[in-house]
Order: structure tokens, then C-alpha cells, then sequence
């Protein structure tokens, strides 16, 4: 019989290595899966992981990496947070629609109107809208104690309804034919998310990644309530003891969590997507979960991962176009890695022991 | 000696020509909204592409990306086909126009083709089918065959093309039967099969015995098939599976003769950014199989109407016509102008509800 025994005290290095260690057994595991349908399994994993790095095409990959990248550190961040205290906001996709219904909705009442003033209020206006969505579960958990990973859930769905109505109805085109969709907010210059430096891919959705990574390095290793957050974390009863709050600290993780979320959808409607359509939300707010796991909840590693996940996305993109693989194969490819980081992580935590079955 | 070195010089030949031919070939790309394998929509975009390679053989490359969400991802992956030396790029879904509008910007020699919009650039053209042709002839034989009087129709989202279809079959319907009432469902989906079969089956409980679809799954025509004595109609392919009940008849989309005929005009140099919207004369909607659980004399009626769809001498919008509020619209004889009919947001006098915005 094969039972697992925890470990007293998990190695240091592995807990830094087993991420690394995840990635390449999904390499080999999807060279396994890719040659089995019949493609050369090398020229996929490399035109997955070195094509759109250093390949012929890079210098139009190498900016759509922080263009996939930003919105996925930007929310993972946040989430990482509340994952760090145990509260958990499964809903983040549900605050990158509304961040983006909000902000473009600024945008848009302003519009056509040209202004420096509009921009800085669509950032606000989409944090805003990320944020009271996201003040949503945070008050009924501390009001009636409903679980929070629920309702944010739930209210992705909401969200959902919400971003097809507006593209359908109240931000539908009036120049659009009757089509749904909003106006094309890259066309409007005061609201344009554009690229800072042409050809870089550095919007400021990508500046605002950037600065987030910094601020919750600071504050997860500098401020108390950094320190508060792990604490709550790691020994809920001993954090009550040292003076937390919980319901501040639910309200802050959660709040800024979706304050996050928001910004990532505003700065994408207003940058790359440049319209509220009801395709608009493509999972970003699901796959930062990964990303905020994958990075271990660090601010470095979560920057690191999302890079390497906007890498999985654009090469896997391109090994479907050049190599024709199906899609499947790709979301395939970006489950194992989530699925080998568990069990890597299982494997850090717990180690198996084998023991005889007990004779009767 | 001497046969050696001409074997080497012929295999050289040969050697250069096919490396020659390599660079002739003409490289097609497809951006699809969907998997090939849905069995609608996307699916029969992809027999289109199957028969570009078919018809041209080695002058061509074909090459694809499916279930592209629309919006910046778009962008990027067509932004790929492009620069991977695509000559010719079909997009095959509405929520692709903006992207494709911002790429064709970008490569002034590649050429676009957008599907079902309505921006262009002189290297961006766009296509689409006259679906609302196919839907007259339907609405034709479920005014006949429905003995409820209720026909039920799942309606994907308030867009004009889908109005469009609506109005097409109230009319025909109407026509050939004053009693006949209409109950919509929108599903806000192109393709979700249990949603589309809750609609289906609510539509039957509310006593519909034909269900027209908008939708892109068989679905609904299981649950008619569940339900029995309901009749359906396949949408976008031909649903043929199942035939001869519920399916009695389906549209189908051909985009297979467009798509040779783009190639070959960027072969020849001669293509040129154009507005197609075809219909059922030049082929780009087809009309499936009639099947036998229709009379013959319905069914010569339902031919009949699309021989003269096809030779255009019958506009299936024409007067006298008038709105849901009861204003005029089309006067006697007159018909509806392609303008009106792509921005179409309003329902014909008879039907009841109201779009939902």
C-alpha cells in the first residue's frame, strides 16, 4: 500500500525548484501528447517555447508577450493576496468585465470629446468598478457569512449578462448597423489605451503590472499588513491573537483584488481589445489563478509565470497555425502544467511511504 | 557515364522546378470562431477550405486556426497568418472585424476577406450569404405543416441578420397560413448545445410543433426527436442525421465556390476589394434535401419558391410590408433595398414581443 506522509519540514530548494521542475515534465509530457497525434514533437515544443522568443517573427511576439502578460500579473497579483490569507476570489473574471464596463463607459459618455482628463478617469473608473463588484461577496461574508469563493463565482455569470446587455443595448455602436458591440475606443484618442513606445508592446496596463509586482513585494515583506496577511494565513488563530482583524483584512484582499481585476479589463478594452463586445472576456481572470499558484504567490514569481503563460498562449497559438495542432491539444498542454505543479507540490509537502497491509 | 549525369542534370531539374512551384504556391488562411468539428458554422467553413486545397492541388497551401475568441486575440492571431506569408486571409466570424480592419492596415499586399461585416479597405473585402432567402422557403413549409399554428424559433442574438431570418419566415408563413403565431426564444448563444435544447423544449411545452433555429447545434432537432410530431429545420449544414423526421429540411452554407473563386482572382492578380452577399442563385446558400415527411404538393411549392428566389425574379421582402407598430414600410411591388435589410432592427406587422436591447 502506497500512503503519503508529510513531510516535517519541506527542503527550501525544492519549493523554489519544483515550478521549474513542473514545466519541464509538461515539456516531455506534451512532446509525448504531440507525437501521438502524429507531429514532430520537438519542432512543437520549440516553436511553443523558442519561436516566439527568437524566432524568425520575434519582434512581433516578443511585445505580445507583455500585451497577454500584463492583465494576467496584474490580477494575479491581487488574488494572490487574499490566497495568501485564505480568502479565496474566484471571481476575478467577473471584475475584469465589470473594470471594463466601467472604464470604457467613461470613455464613452465622453465621447467625442478630446481630453487629457479622460483617460486618468477611465483607470479610475475601471479599479472602481472592479472594486465594488468585488465588495459584493466581501460584504455578505461578513455580514452573513456566505462563502466567498461562491458568490464570486456566481457573480462572474452576473457579470457576464451585464457585459452582453451593454454591448447589445446602452454602449452599442449607433454607427454599428444594429451589430452589438461598442465604439472602437482605439479610434478615440483621449480614450486610447495606446503603446507608449511604438512596437513595444508597453501599454499602461503593462506599467501598472509592473508597479503592482513592486508594491505587494513591498508591502507582503516590508508592512505590517503584509505581515498580517501571511500571518492570518499560515496560523488563523495566532493572527486573532497578534491583533488582525479579519474582516479588514477580507475586505482589503478582496478589495483590492477586484480593484486589480478592474484596471486589467479597463486598460485591455481601452488598449488591445478596443471594444466592449460579448466575447470580450476571454478567461483572464481564471487562468491569473493559475498564474498566482504557478508564481507561488510571490510577486516575482507571479510576474515570471505570467510571462511564461503569455508564452504558452502565443506559441501555442502558433504551433496551431504552423503545425496544426488542434486547440484542444494546446488547452491540453496549459492543463498538465497546472496538473504537475500540484503533484510536484504534493511531492514537496508529503512523501509516499509504502507499508505492508496489516495481516488479519 | 553519360546516363548517370543526365539522371543527376534531370533530377536538378526537377529539383529546381519543384522548389520553383514551392514559391508559386498561394497561401490561404482561416481564422474560425469555433472547433471544425461543431458540425454548423464553423465546420462548413472548413469544407470550404478542404475544397480550395481539392480544387487547386499543389498551387496552394491552406492553412488554419480554430476557436479564436474575438477580440485582441484575434488581432494577433491573424496578425501570425499574415506574417507567416499568407496571401489571401478569410475571417470567418462577425466579432473579427475590427481586428481584421487594424491587420489589413498593417500588410497593404496581403489580402482580407471578413465574413458578415460590413467594413472594408482596399485590401479587406466581405462576404456573406442571403440566409434570409433559405428562411423564406422554410417559413414556407412550416406555415403548411403546422397544425398547432405555433412555430417556435430559437433566435441566437438581436443582431439585423438574425431579425433578418425571423421576419423572412414570419411572412412566408403567414402567407400561406393567416393563423400562424410566432414564439422566439433568444438563447444569446451561436453554439451551446444544452441551452439550445432548453429552448427547443420550452418551445414544444408552449405547444410549437415546428422549431426554425439560429442556433448552430443539432441539439434541438434531438429534442424535437425526443418530443416527436415536431418538425425542425438543420442550420447552417445540413443536419442530415436526422432526416427524414424531425429535420424536413435545413440551409446550408456554401462557402466552397466563393472561396476558389477569392483564390483564383488572387492568383491572377486580379482581385479587388468587393461587398458580396449572396444567396441562393449563385450557390452560397443551398437548400437541403426536402424530405419525405413533407407532401409532394408542399414540397413542389417549397421548389418552386426557390427557383424564383434564384432567378431573382421573387424578393422575399416585398410589399405590401408593413413594421411591428403597424407603420408603412414597403408599398406594393417594392422591394426591400440591401441597405435597410442589413441594418434591419425591426420586426414586421404580426409578431409579437418586442427585441430585446
Amino acid at each position: 500500500m502506497l500512503r503519503l506522509e508529510k513531510r516535517p519540514q519541506p527542503s527550501q530548494v525544492w519549493t523554489y525548484l519544483t515550478p521549474l521542475l513542473a514545466v519541464v515534465i509538461t515539456m516531455i509530457m506534451g512532446a509525448a501528447l504531440f507525437a501521438a497525434l502524429g507531429k514532430d514533437p520537438v519542432a512543437a515544443i520549440t516553436t511553443i517555447f523558442w519561436e516566439p522568443l527568437f524566432g524568425e517573427f520575434a519582434f512581433y511576439y516578443r511585445p505580445q508577450l507583455l500585451i497577454k502578460g500584463a492583465p494576467l500579473v496584474l490580477i494575479a497579483i491581487g488574488l494572490s493576496l487574499g490566497f495568501r490569507a485564505g480568502i479565496w476570489n474566484i471571481g476575478a473574471e467577473g471584475q475584469y468585465i465589470i473594470g471594463a464596463l466601467t472604464g470604457a463607459g467613461v470613455g464613452l459618455a465622453f465621447y467625442p470629446m478630446e481630453s487629457w482628463v479622460i483617460f486618468p478617469l477611465m483607470v479610475l473608473a475601471g479599479a472602481f468598478g472592479g472594486w465594488i463588484w468585488a465588495m459584493i461577496p466581501a460584504v455578505l461574508k461578513l455580514r452573513f457569512g456566505t462563502n466567498e469563493i461562491l458568490v464570486s463565482l456566481m457573480l462572474v455569470y452576473v457579470a457576464e449578462k451585464l457585459l452582453a446587455a451593454m454591448a447589445l443595448g446602452l454602449m452599442k455602436n449607433p454607427e454599428g448597423m444594429g451589430f452589438p458591440g461598442s465604439r472602437n475606443l482605439r479610434q478615440y484618442d483621449s480614450a486610447h489605451n495606446a503603446e507608449l513606445i511604438t512596437g513595444s508592446g508597453m501599454h499602461w496596463g503593462v506599467v501598472a503590472a509592473m508597479i503592482a509586482v513592486i508594491f505587494a513585494y513591498i508591502l507582503l515583506n516590508r508592512h505590517i499588513l503584509g505581515y498580517h496577511i501571511r500571518l492570518t494565513g499560515q496560523a488563523p488563530r495566532a493572527a486573532r491573537f497578534a491583533g488582525v482583524r479579519p474582516a479588514r483584512l477580507v475586505l482589503f484582499c478582496l478589495g483590492t483584488s477586484g480593484a486589480l481585476a478592474g484596471l486589467a479589463g479597463m486598460f485591455e478594452v481601452a488598449g488591445p481589445a478596443g471594444q466592449v463586445s460579448i466575447d470580450f472576456n476571454v478567461g483572464y481572470g481564471f487562468t491569473a489563478i493559475i498564474v498566482a499558484f504557478l508564481g507561488r504567490l510571490h510577486p516575482v514569481g507571479i510576474l515570471l509565470a505570467g510571462l511564461l503563460m503569455a508564452l504558452t498562449y502565443i506559441g501555442g497559438e502558433l504551433a496551431q497555425s504552423n503545425l496544426g495542432l488542434p486547440a484542444a491539444a494546446i488547452q491540453l498542454f496549459q492543463g498538465m502544467l497546472l496538473f504537475f505543479l500540484l503533484a510536484v507540490d504534493v511531492l514537496t509537502n508529503y512523501r509516499i511511504r509504502l507499508s505492508r497491509p496489516e495481516v488479519a | 557515364m553519360t546516363l548517370t549525369k543526365l539522371l543527376a542534370t534531370a533530377t536538378l531539374a526537377l529539383g529546381l522546378a519543384t522548389s520553383a512551384m514551392a514559391q508559386d504556391k498561394t497561401k490561404v488562411g482561416f481564422i474560425y470562431v469555433g472547433p471544425i468539428g461543431d458540425g454548423g458554422w464553423t465546420y462548413e467553413h472548413d469544407k470550404g477550405r478542404l475544397a480550395v486545397e481539392a480544387h487547386f492541388g499543389d498551387k496552394v497551401e491552406t492553412v488554419y486556426q480554430e476557436s479564436v475568441p474575438e477580440g485582441a486575440d484575434a488581432e494577433r492571431a491573424i496578425t501570425q497568418m499574415a506574417l507567416q506569408g499568407a496571401d489571401l486571409i478569410f475571417t470567418t466570424s462577425f466579432g473579427y472585424m475590427e481586428p481584421t480592419l487594424a491587420v489589413a492596415g498593417k500588410f497593404g499586399n496581403v489580402k482580407f476577406e471578413h465574413a458578415t461585416g460590413f467594413k472594408t479597405a482596399p485590401n479587406l473585402s466581405t462576404y456573406s450569404a442571403r440566409f434570409y432567402e433559405g428562411r423564406a422557403v422554410q417559413g414556407h413549409i412550416a406555415g403548411k405543416m403546422t397544425k398547432s399554428n405555433i412555430i417556435g424559433y430559437i433566435a441566437s442574438f438581436p443582431i439585423p441578420e438574425v431579425i433578418r431570418g425571423i421576419n423572412s419566415a414570419y411572412i412566408h408563413a403567414r402567407k400561406v397560413n393567416p393563423d400562424v403565431e410566432f414564439k422566439i426564444i433568444w438563447a444569446y448563444t451561436w453554439f451551446d448545445p444544452a441551452k439550445e435544447a432548453d429552448a427547443a423544449t420550452a418551445l414544444i411545452e408552449q405547444g410549437a410543433d415546428v422549431i426554425l433555429q439560429h442556433t448552430d447545434s443539432t441539439a434541438p432537432q434531438a429534442a424535437a426527436e425526443k418530443a416527436g410530431n415536431v418538425i425542425t429545420f438543420g442550420q447552417a449544414s445540413d443536419m442530415g442525421e436526422y432526416a427524414p423526421m424531425p429535420r424536413v429540411s435545413s440551409i446550408i452554407d456554401n462557402w466552397a465556390p466563393y472561396y476558389i473563386a477569392r483564390t483564383q482572382a488572387v492568383m491572377d492578380g486580379t482581385w479587388e476589394s468587393v461587398q458580396t452577399w449572396d444567396g441562393i442563385g449563385p450557390g452560397m446558400v443551398g437548400i437541403g434535401e426536402i424530405s419525405s415527411a413533407v407532401p409532394e404538393d408542399i414540397k413542389a411549392e417549397a421548389l418552386a419558391l426557390k427557383a424564383a428566389l434564384a432567378d431573382g425574379s421573387y424578393h422575399p421582402f416585398t410589399g405590401p410590408l408593413k413594421k411591428q407598430d403597424g407603420s408603412d414600410w414597403l408599398a406594393e411591388g417594392e422591394a426591400a433595398d440591401d441597405g435597410t435589410l442589413l441594418g434591419m432592427n425591426f420586426y414586421v406587422e404580426g409578431i409579437t414581443g418586442d427585441i430585446p436591447n
